[in-house]
């Protein structure tokens, strides 16, 4: 399985020993590593092959900072021009006279009905009045899919049923759109190849029928080499204005959308995030390089930690990590608010390597185990939660009875306690401390 | 299988062999074999989403044989790269049917990967065959999921048992095994909600669907189907991992093979997890499947053999 790039990078530096300045000759087994990590991200090979070319030119004859580890600074250099290839979020441009027209398209499976459902949403909250319209007549039961996501949002969607050409049901929706004051007209389409001639006439029909301000590739982020064929394709017939990422939820190292980017130069305009009409994400270039680079996604995970933690829980927090002083009482706090950001699974994958590991540790086992430990904390007194010394065999004997659970849990969870504790000194004496470390890459 | 499907499967061949690969069969024609020829070898095998892992594999498994066999032409090296990816697609047993008076087919799979035209497919091959099959529409989360299965089996032509929206998946599969007994009908093709591999209470609940099944029908399900999507890239290796994990997956469908996609993941799939490509989709259409050939779809890759 894949191993974090900067793991990989500081074996090859240890190989080749420390020196201050990377040479020519190093800077080539350095770009090898960065090169496969890139393709088992999914990046097109010639897409590599272009960017390892720029990454040769900025890394040769570096400096190597003191403060970093030369594996550090060059995957710094790398994570740096990935984001400058992913480019600026693009934002939807909506202007001209309205109605404004987004039109959604894609191979098969993609996402997009579901993605017309969020950007609905997302506008209507943005204080819109969009107008969702059924225009895949293919695909058995597509309109009935609108049609439900419609009456769940309670937002109208229009359709003629399956026996109207799609490019007369676009047409006729926008005139629909301007009579009844809707301002945003957002267009579902068949799944279709970009090798079909006949459906992408089809696709090129809609757009002369109803000159969109938006054409957006919305391309599933499990999207293998043929991304780029795909974007290209798109591209190349109907034009795009930008692109959806979607199923951004899973694991998968989303290198698709670099290929897409770099082949089309269109913004990345949005992220599906899950299968809610509310899980959209505006798309950030640091967070993909991140996860492209098998790091994970340390920014969001912070950023949800951020908005449940209070600025002062985690300066308490940070404080008492740095004292040492970190007891069972706010461990099962910690715990708690943990579980508040999410499902334990979808955190788990947000932390770099740990989605590598999930291989060994399931998650599932571990959601249970979650339980099993705040049961295990919540049947200790306050003096043993602060001070777990205190335990003796009767007292173990006592909470595993009061949790449901055996001894020999009781003293896995002290056990693992002691090593975080442990931990969390040697974190404490770090002059960067926890946010700098994790801040390292943003 | 009828002609019809052979048909298909080589159209969608023909049109990958007319992409990248046939650059091997140029790459590969009769000349010396080079630095550049492995180069090119590995730029052409990544490109079919074959893996930097298996790629590396393949590429040193070719060094070492051209070394000990000799090889200085490139057409000899493209026969010995057909070998090993032939030795990656070990031809599985039969699939498990047949042998009993009721067999159960689970679909699983992230979301719109082909599970339920796939399902639809399956249904009206193997009725075709004579067999008589019910479909359980098992989606109970998609908005109009079963609606769609619905009409598929209305194409087909065989029955459906489905639910209520948002209800119990499991309650689905029970109803559709009694159902199935009692009309005395000898194939159940079982739907499910399209899943992230990394969402672990969804993949608790296949459990919990393996458990109603098993506990119906004597060690039902017996097979369990992952649909991948031709066009996804490494990631099918992860899904394949923890699907397999979860529900103790059979073997594989490779839906929209029609597409520029090369599928080239099912060979690390096939090496690392020991899982078979049983059909492949090539088409939207109902007849667009065919058994998975391993010899065609290498030949498809590769391009025609020169002897
Ligand atoms: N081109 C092509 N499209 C397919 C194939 N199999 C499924 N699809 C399409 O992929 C989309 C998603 O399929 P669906 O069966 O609903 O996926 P599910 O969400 O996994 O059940 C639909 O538009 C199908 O028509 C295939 O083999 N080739
Ligand atoms: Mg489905």
């Amino acid at each position: 399985m894949f191993e974090n790039l900067t793991d990989k990078l500081q074996a090859v530096f240890k190989r080749l020993g420390k020196r201050g300045i990377l040479r020519e000759a190093d800077v080539e087994e350095v770009l090898r590593e960065i090169r496969l990590a890139l393709l088992e991200a999914d990046v097109h090979y010639k897409v590599v092959k272009d960017f390892v070319g720029r990454i040769r030119e900025r890394a040769i004859g570096a400096e190597i900072t003191k403060s970093l580890s030369p594996a550090q600074q060059v995957v710094k250099i790398v994570h740096a021009e990935l984001i400058e290839t992913l480019g600026q979020p693009g934002r939807l441009e909506l202007k001209g006279p309205a109605p404004y027209v987004l039109m959604l398209v894609g191979l098969q499976g993609s996402g997009k009905t579901t993605m017309v459902a969020k950007l609905s949403r997302h506008l209507k909250k943005g204080g819109h009045l969009p107008l969702m319209v059924a225009g895949d007549t293919y695909r058995p039961a597509a309109i009935r899919q609108l049609e439900v996501l419609g009456r769940q949002l309670e937002m109208p969607v229009y359709s003629e049923g399956q026996h109207v050409p799609p490019p007369k049901i676009c047409a006729n929706s926008v005139r629909e759109a301007r009579q009844r004051g809707y301002d945003v007209v957002i267009l579902d389409t068949a799944g279709r190849l970009q090798i079909d001639d006949e459906m992408m006439g089809e696709l090129e029909a809609v757009k002369r029928a109803v000159n969109p301000v938006e054409t957006l590739l919305v391309a599933d982020a499990m999207t293998g080499q043929e991304a780029v064929n795909v974007a290209a394709g798109f591209n190349e017939r109907v034009g795009l204005t930008g692109l959806i990422l979607t199923k951004v939820d899973g694991d998968a190292r989303g290198g698709a959308a670099i290929s897409m980017r770099a082949v089309t130069g269109v913004p990345i305009k949005f992220l599906g995030t899950g299968e809610k009409t509310d899980a959209l994400e505006v798309f950030h270039p640091d967070r993909l390089a991140s996860r492209v680079l098998g790091m994970g996604d340390v920014l969001t995970l912070i950023e949800r930690a951020e908005s449940t933690f209070d600025q002062e829980q985690a300066e308490h927090l940070e404080r008492k990590i740095r004292e040492a002083s970190f007891d069972l009482e706010d461990f099962l706090d910690q715990f708690q608010q943990i579980r508040q950001m999410g499902p334990l699974s979808q955190l788990l994958g947000m932390v770099p390597g740990l989605s590598q590991m999930m291989d060994d540790v399931s998650p599932e086992v571990t959601d249970q185990q979650f339980k099993r430990i705040e049961a295990i904390i919540l049947s200790m007194t306050p003096e043993e939660r602060r001070n777990p010394r205190v335990f003796n065999a009767s007292r173990k004997r006592r909470v595993a009875r009061g949790s449901g659970t055996t001894v020999q849990e009781v003293n896995a969870l002290l056990k693992q306690f002691r090593q975080m504790q442990q931990v969390m000194k040697q974190m404490g004496k770090g002059k960067r401390g926890l946010r700098g470390v994790m801040r390292l890459f943003g | 299988m009828t002609i019809g499907f052979a048909q298909s499967l080589k159209d969608s061949l023909t049109r990958t062999r007319n992409t990248v690969f046939s650059r091997i069969a140029n790459l590969l024609g009769a000349s010396q074999v080079t630095e550049e020829t492995w180069d090119e070898l590995e730029g052409l095998l990544i490109q079919a989403d074959v893996g930097v892992e298996t790629t590396l594999h393949l590429i040193e498994q070719l060094r070492r044989r051209a070394s000990e066999e000799a090889i200085l032409q490139t057409d000899t090296l493209q026969t010995a790269l057909r070998e090993e990816l032939r030795a990656l697609l070990p031809d599985p047993p039969p699939l498990d049917l047949g042998n009993r008076p009721l067999d159960v087919i689970l679909i699983v799979g992230v979301n719109g990967s082909g599970k339920t035209t796939s399902i639809a497919k399956l249904a009206y091959c193997y009725k075709q065959q004579g067999r008589q099959v019910l479909l359980a529409a098992a989606d109970t989360f998609r908005a109009a999921a079963m609606d769609q299965l619905g009409i598929w089996a209305g194409r087909a032509g065989v029955n459906i048992i489905t639910g209520s929206v948002g209800g119990d998946p499991g309650a689905i599969i029970f109803d559709a095994l009694q159902s199935a007994q009692a009309r005395g009908m000898d194939l159940v093709i079982a739907d499910t909600a399209g899943r992230l591999h990394t969402q672990y209470n969804l993949m608790a609940e296949l459990g919990k669907i393996r458990t109603v099944a098993a506990k119906n029908v004597p060690t039902a399900p017996h097979e369990t189907l992952l649909v991948l999507d031709a066009t996804t890239g490494q990631n099918a290796l992860s899904q394949a991992k923890h699907f397999q994990q979860a529900v103790d997956v059979t073997g594989v469908i490779l839906a929209k093979l029609d597409s520029t996609a090369k599928g080239g993941m099912v060979f690390a799939i096939a090496r690392e997890l020991g899982l078979p490509v049983r059909f492949v989709g090539t088409g939207e259409r109902i007849e667009h499947l065919a058994p998975f050939d391993a010899d065609v779809f290498i030949d498809g890759l590769l391009g025609p053999t020169n002897n």
